[in-house]
């Protein structure tokens, strides 16, 4: 091989670069694998076992924020604020009344996969963010 | 035809991707044996690849310029477009891996109406490589989101750069798009222009297609049909903690996404996009232009046996001073 030391040095960086993923999230505590979200709120149990979301729970995971959006269509531009969904059931379209009704616990429901995705919705453009123990001193 | 192949190849990896995940349900084959056997094949054949080249004998020194090489103190020297030190040569080679500037010096060649051969300015293969590899990169910056945690702040960064422009409340990450164009003007230069489609090969088009398919498979899960992304994060994060686990469904457009990547980590190395890493081994680009002050020697030279005069007049002194010769040593 000729030039060895050059040519280690770039494969060392190479493999530094292509593994960054794994050494990255060695040694961090909140490397999980597993996240948790909190369906126990008063609403929520109070409801038992008949306990549904707008749409089944797999729809939900993939596409609230779809739904959340056609809701901000209907209530915003068709000045339509109740929703009925294929098997006929009513809903009034708000994000703060419907949903956060039963999801009352913001930090570990929402939060929960948005801060672990990454995801910053754009939700509190125009709504109000709950108050949480992060953001509650920027409230004051 | 060879057009026809490569697309029928992406199309076999959906179907057999589609089969297998959503017919025989073999998800964790397709979200954890294939992901870490096409890593693995791409880590161990990028090394075997970079190896093969660093092992090969540069014969001569045969940098390309297109500038004044060094000579009298009063003529000025192009240091970029023909160095002679190494220095300048770094700063061309990375000029050269950032703004690929030697594509920007393509031209096209005609012969007019009455027979003279002329160039005209083309610059469109500069633009849509130079469209598409940034955004490939800006891309894969921000899939960095999906396999680290905690996501490195750069990448938080440049998502609120890249999404700057919003569509009814969703950011819409330009650099997606970008590649996506830039991999489609690509690949109708080589369906169009009717000598390049003649130089064209099947190894040309299906890297296009692939990465076509990756790019159209990427943007519909992000803007059409979504896909449960804490789950997807649940996965990779399995892979790179090595404790890699299935959790739960997984919509199908997210299987063939991440297939058609593993297929591009496998034949990585093993065709022409190996250019990545042969960039810097090209020795017209980086080798200094210092042949008037550097003797190169061709490392594949013999060693040849050589008699020498000296060695000559040693063994014949006494005879060539018995008929009078001329001698160099002569005691």
């Amino acid at each position: 091989m000729y030039k060895p030391t050059k040519i280690i040095i770039a494969l060392v960086i190479f493999l530094a670069i292509v593994t960054f993923p794994i050494w990255s999230s060695i040694g961090s505590d909140s490397v999980s694998p597993d996240v948790e979200i909190s369906l126990d709120t008063p609403a929520i149990n109070a409801l038992g076992d008949d306990a549904s979301c707008i749409y089944d729970t797999d729809y939900m995971r993939a596409n609230h924020m779809k739904v959340l959006s056609e809701w901000k269509v209907e209530v915003v531009r068709n000045g339509n604020r109740m929703i009925v969904t294929e098997d006929g059931r009513e809903y009034l379209a708000s994000l703060e009344n419907t949903c956060f009704e039963c999801h009352s616990n913001y930090e570990d429901f929402c939060l929960k996969c948005h801060e672990y995705s990454n995801v910053d919705p754009s939700c509190w453009e125009c709504h109000l963010e709950p108050v949480t123990d992060s953001n509650v001193s920027e409230e004051v | 035809m060879s057009i026809l192949v490569g697309l029928l190849l992406v199309v076999a990896i959906i179907a057999i991707t589609y089969i297998g995940v959503e017919v025989l349900g073999l998800s964790a084959l397709f979200g954890i044996v294939l992901p870490y056997v096409a890593v693995a094949c791409f880590i161990i054949g990028f090394i075997y690849r970079i190896v093969k080249w660093a092992k090969s004998p540069v014969p001569f020194r045969i940098p390309t310029t297109c500038g004044q090489q060094k000579s009298l103190d009063f003529i000025k020297q192009n240091k970029i477009e023909n160095p002679s030190s190494k220095g300048w040569v770094v700063v061309r080679m990375i000029l050269e891996v950032l703004t690929f500037r030697s594509l920007f010096r393509n031209t096209k060649a005609e012969l007019t109406e009455d027979g003279n051969l002329a160039y005209q300015w083309e610059k469109w293969l500069w633009l849509f490589a130079l469209m598409f590899h940034w955004g490939f990169f800006f891309v894969l910056v921000r899939h960095l989101r999906f396999i680290t945690d905690p996501v490195p702040g750069f990448v938080q960064l440049w998502e609120k750069i890249d999404g700057v422009f919003w569509v009814n409340l969703q950011a819409l990450y330009l650099t997606g798009f970008i590649m996506v164009a830039g991999l489609g003007l690509l690949l109708c230069r080589r369906l169009f222009l009717d000598k390049v489609r003649y130089i064209s090969l099947l190894n040309d088009y299906f890297p296009l297609f692939l990465l076509l398919g990756i790019g159209c498979s990427g943007i519909l899960m992000r803007y059409l049909t979504h896909v449960d992304v804490t789950r997807i994060k649940e996965l990779a994060m399995g892979w790179v903690t090595f404790n890699p686990t299935v959790p739960g469904d997984i919509s199908i457009m997210f299987y063939i996404h991440l297939a058609l990547v593993c297929v591009l980590l496998i034949y990585f190395p093993l065709s022409k996009l190996m250019h990545a890493g042969g960039i810097f081994f090209s020795p017209t680009r980086n080798m200094a232009n210092n042949n008037r002050m550097v003797r190169h020697e061709n490392p594949w030279n013999p060693v040849v046996k050589v008699h020498t005069y000296e060695e000559y007049e040693d063994e014949f002194r006494d005879k060539m001073r018995a008929v009078g010769l001329p001698l160099d040593k002569d005691e």
